[in-house]
């Protein structure tokens, strides 16, 4: 039995995915936008995790969920990172508003 | 809400959660945002210890305070780093968008913040590990097994995206 309410946890998450939400909404550099989007994840993970324990039946597939959740994120950095090595190759820049040659 | 070990624990984690990810968003060098993010991934780690789940927390280490850190370091060195993160954005921009996030987080906590399901015993933390190999190879063994597609897609499709095209440098 644990003495720590579920929303604490729930606010935790909540927390980090808005610091995620903001950064990836205001940094320029393209790194830090894919591990803000990262941190969001993240967030969505402790959801998972907190309600395989603390749910209305507590069961071990809350925590499975996490772990697919993290193996899809991590595939989908290195994804990200290898278009964002070519994008830098050809334009030489990683700032991501001059990213806009689908714009016009 | 008592003032036990375990509260001290998750506040303690929390806090530190929560100050490396402000971090992130205030300092001016992009290696040290990321240097702050890791203590935010490895006290996530700690939280995943305090809800019984040991194996993700040994996951949540090896790959997001591991890989995902060093791969972001790699790419930040690879590319252009110098000019820090400028803030060329009008400050109207940044002041509605904190705003609408400020507000999605309100709307947010309005329904969590009294969400108390009564609290059955579980059984995650004896044997977490056999529990969840079990459960992978039993109930979820067909999501398991494409996850191995997926990693080799993904795998496969970064070499090609990141691969120096010899034509193409020839060309130029």
């Amino acid at each position: 039995m644990s003495t720590i309410p579920a929303s604490a946890f729930l606010s935790l998450a909540l927390i980090l995915f808005c610091i995620g939400l903001y950064g990836a909404l205001t940094k320029r550099n393209t790194v830090i936008v894919l591990i803000s989007i990262e941190l969001m994840l993240n967030a969505v993970n402790i959801n998972l995790v907190t309600f395989s324990k603390y749910g209305i039946k507590p069961s071990i597939t809350g925590q499975i969920f996490a772990l697919f959740a993290i193996t899809v994120a991590a595939a989908e950095a290195a994804v990200g990172l290898a278009i964002l090595i070519a994008l830098y190759r050809n334009r030489r820049t990683i700032n991501i508003d001059e990213m806009d040659s689908m714009k016009n | 809400m008592t003032f036990s070990g375990e509260f001290f624990a998750f506040m303690s984690l929390a806090l530190v959660a929560v100050i490396g990810g402000v971090l992130l968003l205030n300092l001016t060098k992009v290696m040290h945002m990321i240097i702050a993010l890791v203590f935010t991934f490895i006290s996530i780690a700690g939280i995943y210890v305090l809800l019984s789940a040991e194996f993700v927390a040994v996951v949540q280490i090896l790959i997001y305070a591991g890989a995902i850190t060093i791969l972001m370091l790699f790419a930040i060195m690879l590319t252009k780093h110098d000019d820090a993160s400028e803030a060329q954005g009008t400050i109207w921009r940044k002041l509605l968008l904190l705003l609408g996030v400020i507000g999605f987080a309100f709307a947010v906590y309005i329904g969590i913040y009294n969400f108390n399901v009564e609290q059955l015993p579980s059984h995650l933390h004896e044997n977490n590990v056999l529990q969840i190999g079990k459960a992978l190879y039993t109930k979820h063994v067909i999501p398991f097994e494409l996850t191995s597609v997926l990693l080799l897609v993904a795998l496969v499709g970064a070499i090609i995206l990141a691969k120096n095209d010899e034509k193409e440098a020839h060309k130029e």
